[in-house]
């Protein structure tokens, strides 16, 4: 038995910039701060557009789906109760190049593949919507 | 030619205070007792001291990161000061380095002492919980909310994912990894002010704990308690001091990527770590192939690949085998590295540590360490922000 759910989480608070980041799992999508003028997802989110400077930013849908740019799995139990191993990434979202997000993988640790197609999966801890990801069983993205 | 201002000063004095896991002296104890060393092995009295700077200041964080600061340091000292900092922005732990060598360009002072003091082993004999778990706000913000409620408690876990990236990319394995750890803990063995002294074989190392895969406990710096000092001269008034002028032949700094939580690249290297090399090379006519040593980050292991190549020391791709064996990092091999043991083994002074052990070298006080005739020796500094230096003495 190895699912990777550990229990214990310091969550994150809910800050102007960034609260729909976390919140937007509600309805099952995943959002990620996106340039009107230009097009440029950007996470973190800024106030500003990092690549053209409009301040026309603003959350929109994405796919959720995207693959595994890199992992490992955690063995140290930082905190009582800490439930290990577990896996840590980085995912690349399907939207652009470079558009990384944190997350744990919701799979066997021994499951866990650089490139490999995951779909996010959303964990609902009080008010925030931590955003997970499984492999992708569709095959995912290109 | 453009004159840049780091050819105007030079490292006239370095020295350290007991480090200790923990010390029985406090952090304004050592702060003094390193600062008092410096200025002594300088040749220097405290009077001549017109400038104090460190990295990061003081602050409540709690874990002894951040202990002491410039003004009360100064207070301690009996240093009336022109000119002060305390930096905790910017390029790496080096910042306060680089501002004290505008400063003395700029005329604001001659003779500048740098410190780093921490006093985290102290810390965590009250507290052994991650610090990023501890205090008492219940939830998580700023950059740490990006990671922290994944159960990335540490800063291995974010390093993991470069050491996993890169293992992938260029075919490195923990063999390769851990002659970093062994060749730190071969050179620590001559280091008097080193923590860990034992020897170390890379059985040793594949046998101990896994924290974060790929990497090891013995992939992990070590918290201490302690105080490095060094002085930053202008080279004008660094002619009749005790030991021959350290000339700081360039200068290389840059931040982003990691610095604000945004990540570039494919986790296979620092990109902005490239950006200072590139600035460092730019300034001195120096080629990484007249590098007599080199003192190379290792806040974690995998840092110390990612800077070699960062500063052009070996290709891209290539610091994996280029360690392996230990042959060519040996030090009487190509490229004696981390001569005094790095942070893994004499421990955590964020750089600092790194910086003294360059200037053992120049001025050829390393006993059974010394790296033969050195002259030359690249430093590099910082995980989240990037600084580098090269030491030259005539």
């Amino acid at each position: 038995m190895s699912e990777t759910i550990p229990p214990a989480r310091k969550l994150p608070k809910l800050e102007p910039g960034s609260a729909f980041f976390w919140t937007s799992g509600a309805d099952g999508v995943l959002r990620i701060q996106r340039c009107s003028s230009c097009g440029t997802w950007q996470h973190p989110p800024f106030p500003r557009c990092s690549s053209c400077g409009s301040e026309a930013v603003a959350p929109a849908p994405v796919s959720g789906k995207g693959r595994i740019a890199s992992y490992t799995i955690n063995h140290e139990r930082w905190l009582p109760g800490l439930q290990v191993p577990f896996v840590f990434a980085v995912v690349e979202l399907a939207e652009q190049s470079e558009l990384y997000v944190f997350t744990n993988l919701l799979a066997p640790v021994e499951a866990a593949r650089l490139g490999m197609p995951v779909t996010v999966a959303f964990e609902q801890h009080e008010d925030v919507w931590l955003p997970m990801f499984r492999p992708d069983e569709t095959g995912g993205v290109a | 030619m453009t004159l840049h201002p780091e050819k105007l000063t030079c490292i006239t004095s370095a020295a350290q205070s007991e480090v200790g896991r923990p010390s029985s002296r406090t952090a304004l104890q050592l702060t003094a007792d390193a600062c008092l060393a410096a200025i002594a092995d300088a040749g220097l009295e405290v009077s001549d001291i017109d400038g104090i700077a460190c990295y990061p200041g003081k602050s409540a964080e709690g874990g002894g990161i951040a202990p002491v600061s410039p003004s009360e340091a100064a207070a301690v000292l009996g240093i009336d000061p022109n000119w002060t900092l305390a930096s905790a922005e910017g390029f790496s732990h080096m910042a306060p380095i680089f501002n004290a060598i505008t400063a003395i360009a700029c005329g604001l002072a001659r003779h500048v002492v740098v410190f780093r003091s921490v006093a985290q082993a102290t810390a965590r004999m009250a507290s052994r919980s991650s610090t990023l778990m501890s205090g008492s706000r219940n939830r998580v913000e700023g950059n740490n909310a990006w990671t922290v409620p994944f159960n990335a408690l540490s800063p291995i876990n974010t390093f993991a994912l470069y050491a996993q990236a890169y293992f992938e990319k260029y075919g490195a394995n923990e063999e390769q990894l851990g002659m970093i750890a062994v060749n730190n803990r071969r050179n620590a063995a001559h280091n008097e002010n080193a923590v860990y002294r034992k020897p170390l074989s890379l059985d040793d190392y594949l046998a101990s704990r896994v924290i974060s895969t790929p990497l090891r406990l013995l992939d992990c710096d070590s918290h201490i308690d302690g105080s490095t000092a060094i002085v930053v001269s202008h080279r004008d008034a660094a002619k009749d001091l005790k030991n021959p002028p350290l000339h700081i032949e360039s200068m290389g700094m840059a931040v982003g990527g990691l610095w604000v939580g945004r990540y570039e690249g494919d986790f296979t290297s620092m990109p902005a770590a490239h950006k200072a090399g590139e600035m460092l090379w730019s300034r001195t006519d120096l080629k990484p192939a007249d590098m007599d040593c080199a003192q190379i980050y290792d806040g974690f292991s995998i840092h110390v690949w990612m800077w070699m190549e960062a500063l052009g020391l070996v290709p891209r791709g290539e610091a994996c085998r280029f360690v392996e064996g230990g042959k060519r990092i040996a030090l009487d091999g190509e490229l004696p590295l981390n001569t005094g043991g790095g942070q893994l083994s004499a421990g955590r002074f964020h750089g600092y540590g790194h910086i003294h052990e360059a200037t053992v070298q120049l001025w050829h006080r390393g006993g059974g360490r010394q790296v033969e005739d050195a002259k030359t020796c690249i430093i590099s500094n910082g995980g989240y922000g990037y600084g580098a230096m090269i030491l030259r003495r005539d």
